[in-house]
């Protein structure tokens, strides 16, 4: 079925699809639609889930553990601050090895308050052991949804897909939806390992751990986000066979023969291929590489596709206040390290707050590319971009 | 209503072995609550803030839980019962579970009275099924006796210590039970280990209802309090007789008290202040007006109680002429 979209509705009617068994959520701009127009679904009784409208998302994402160590499928959505407030607890989901979905919109972090795109908000969360999905578009996030809530429980491990606040959240796209019948198969049920309402069981769950066990508990976490990236191919490659849309976790676009790259995060991907047509068009050798899956870092695929590029410039939609440019470069950097064949590298931190993008700045950046390779050397090395004052 | 004898055929719901203080009452408390609500064809799902009793109770791999608990944060053990319970219902509906489960929150003061009470608000805003309890020591005991807002007026904590300037804590406690009260649920109650019959009664009343429920147990803490290992249950029943810890129930919109001294007279509030080496100060020549400080801020919540709970006027008159304050 073909519908007519925004990236909240696209989320919020995978939700509808997906039919969780618990929804706890608190509004926030820009993500408020994705709960209102799920409630709607619960008021009409188009869905089963118990929906539980917290007072903020802290207690939103407490529920969530709540109903997910329960044994119950469950979701939630929010953006910037709210996912401020529950960073204290996506740890603990993590560390419980809970598969709960968040359906994100990426939104700057105060201060200033803003309410427009940027990713500060989830890359403040990038340690928190949360699986990251980064889509481009209203289909994509869509698909992701879907997919999010199989990989979460085969990982036992929580999942952020997230959108670009207003640029997908609130742009209509054309949509291409399953049907209810072939999303409920692609999932089947949540088969929880050690659900809390098994009473016959009793077990403690968030218990006290110390010096003696805390590292190994810790450690078995990190083995399971080790081990998620072919979680995340697996269910791609199934999505994709059976429904023929496949995402993979690194895109590449044009890069084969190209000799400079531009790797970048959300919907600004989507612009960028634009804007290779056009360069290529005119016979310069630009390619793009889109980071679709952040965490786990796709260590492999980031390089076969950085590998063979002269010259790399790295978008960041947020800064790492670490007076090393963004979070994005600072990763893609390192993965390259040891590599024989890498690129020069660039960072390039643009589009804070919401600014947008414009073509001729993304044309700007591989100029520069090309002045780097042809000088073979990187003068600057964090550029801001579309800023006043550079 | 449950006698002592059936609770002592009753599987413990918190077992022997945790590493409580010796003399701890809200150990006490929470064994109590747990044997109580514990019924043959009803399962008792259970999550703690952090705090003593979650510190004490479940370091890995030991747990004192015999019924599955859940350990999520501090200031959330509401939100996170309330998710559970909002899971139950979604997957009994489903036709996934069949069994009977009632649902209980246990918070500290620290976790419930302060950083818990947003969290706490919301779910019983929301009406989930559940009992809230709170063992109230009157201080961040799990941290070293600091103050909360717990923390009786006057009392010595590590963060109001009582100075040669400032006598402790300035503040009076905050009154939790009425904020409870004010959302309305079926049953509200406050209550002390030491009148266990009472406290009985008031978990399955509780337990009874649909919605939200809450109970507020007062429960001296050893170090805390700076008491006697062997004084924590008199202190709890000292607490009561001098008007200190109202004992008292909100049902279905009406107040009832629990405990009223057929002779309009409370046993002297110094009784219970005494034995506390949070209270030494009060009791050093020229700090005499910091007790009467406390005793008008015990009449003060007692009329108004006598009050709301429906006593007739002359009565109350006599208690006013009793307690020397007219309000």
């Amino acid at each position: 079925m073909i519908l007519a979209k925004t990236g909240n509705e696209a989320m919020a009617y995978a939700m509808k699809q997906i039919n969780p068994d618990v929804v706890a959520a608190y509004p926030i701009t820009p993500a408020t639609e994705i709960v209102q127009i799920f409630s709607n679904y619960v008021a009409d009784g188009l869905v089963d889930t118990e929906f539980v409208p917290t007072e903020s998302e802290h207690s939103a994402m407490s529920a969530c553990v709540g109903a997910s160590a329960a044994g119950a499928r469950v979701m939630t959505s929010t953006s910037s601050q709210g996912l401020a407030l529950m960073h204290e607890i996506l740890y603990i989901a993590a560390g419980l090895r809970l598969p709960i979905v968040v359906g994100l919109v990426n939104r700057a972090l105060s201060a200033p308050i803003n309410i427009h795109c940027d990713h500060s908000d989830t890359m403040g969360s990038r340690d928190a052991g949360w699986i990251q999905i980064y889509t481009a578009n209203s289909q994509e996030a869509y698909d992701s949804m879907i997919q999010a809530v199989k990989i979460a429980e085969k990982a036992n491990l929580p999942v952020i897909v997230s959108t670009d606040a207003f640029i997908i959240s609130h742009c209509m796209e054309r949509l291409e939806v399953l049907d209810d019948d072939k999303v409920k198969a692609f999932l089947g049920d949540r088969k929880a390992l050690y659900p809390l309402l098994d009473v016959d069981n009793p077990r403690t769950i968030g218990p006290l751990d110390l010096q003696d066990y805390f590292f190994e508990h810790k450690r078995s976490e990190i083995d399971a986000m080790n081990k998620t990236l072919p979680i995340i191919e697996e269910v791609a490659k199934e999505y994709g066979e059976l429904f023929n849309r496949y995402y993979p976790v690194i895109e590449e676009y044009r890069t084969d023969d190209a000799d400079v790259a531009i790797m970048a995060l959300g919907s600004t991907a989507d612009t960028l291929k634009e804007v290779v047509d056009d360069l290529r068009e005119k016979g310069k050798k630009v390619g793009l590489i889109r980071g679709r899956v952040f965490r786990p870092l796709p260590v492999e695929a980031i390089k076969s596709a950085v590998r063979n590029v002269k010259a790399l410039a790295v978008l960041d939609r947020s800064d790492a206040m670490n007076a090393f440019g963004g979070p994005l470069f600072g990763e893609v950097r390192s993965v390259m390290y040891e590599e024989k064949n890498k690129p020069l590298m660039n960072n390039y931190i643009y589009g804070l707050g919401g600014r947008d993008i414009e073509i001729e700045e993304l044309v700007s950046v591989y100029d520069e590319l090309f002045t780097i390779l042809k000088n073979g050397r990187v003068d600057n090395l964090i550029n801001y971009l579309g800023v006043r004052g550079g | 209503m449950a006698t002592l004898k059936d609770l002592t055929k009753r599987p413990e719901g918190f077992v022997s072995g945790h590493r409580a203080c010796a003399g701890c009452i809200p150990a006490v408390a929470i064994r109590q609550v747990l044997l109580t609500a514990k019924q043959p064809d009803v399962y008792i799902v259970s999550a703690i803030a952090t705090g003593c009793m979650e510190v004490v109770s479940t370091i890995m791999p030991y747990t004192a839980w015999s019924i599955p608990l859940i350990h999520n944060a501090f200031e959330n053990s509401a939100a996170t019962i309330s998710g559970v319970e909002a899971a139950y219902k979604a997957l009994k509906r489903k036709g996934k579970i069949n069994k009977k489960i009632k649902f209980i929150a246990f918070g500290g003061d620290g976790g419930t009275y302060d950083i818990g009470l947003q969290s706490l608000s919301g779910a019983v805003e929301r009406g989930h099924d559940f009992l809230y309890v709170t063992y109230d020591n009157e201080g961040y005991m799990n941290t070293g006796y600091q103050r909360s807002s717990a923390t009786p007026l006057h009392a010595h904590t590590t963060t109001s210590p009582a100075g040669s300037k400032i006598p402790g804590k300035i503040q009076t406690r905050k009154d939790l039970t009425e904020i409870i009260v004010a959302h309305e649920p079926s049953y509200a109650a406050q209550a002390t280990p030491a009148f266990y019959m009472d406290l009985i009664k008031k978990v399955e009343k509780a337990l009874s209802k649909e919605g939200p429920t809450f109970i507020n147990i007062l429960a001296p803490c050893i170090p805390g309090w700076a008491i006697k290992e062997d004084s924590g249950m008199t202190l709890s029943k000292l607490a009561v007789e001098t008007g200190f810890w109202p004992i008292y129930e909100y049902e279905d919109g009406t107040y009832k008290l629990n405990y009223k001294p057929r002779n309009y007279s409370f046993k002297p509030v110094e009784e219970f202040l005494k034995p506390q080496g949070r209270f030494r100060h009060l009791f050093k020549p020229g700090n005499e007006h910091l007790i009467e400080e406390i005793k008008r801020d015990i009449a003060k919540r007692w009329i108004t109680l006598l009050r709301k709970s429906g006593i007739e006027q002359e009565e109350i008159n006599k208690w006013q002429k009793e307690l020397n304050y007219v309000n």
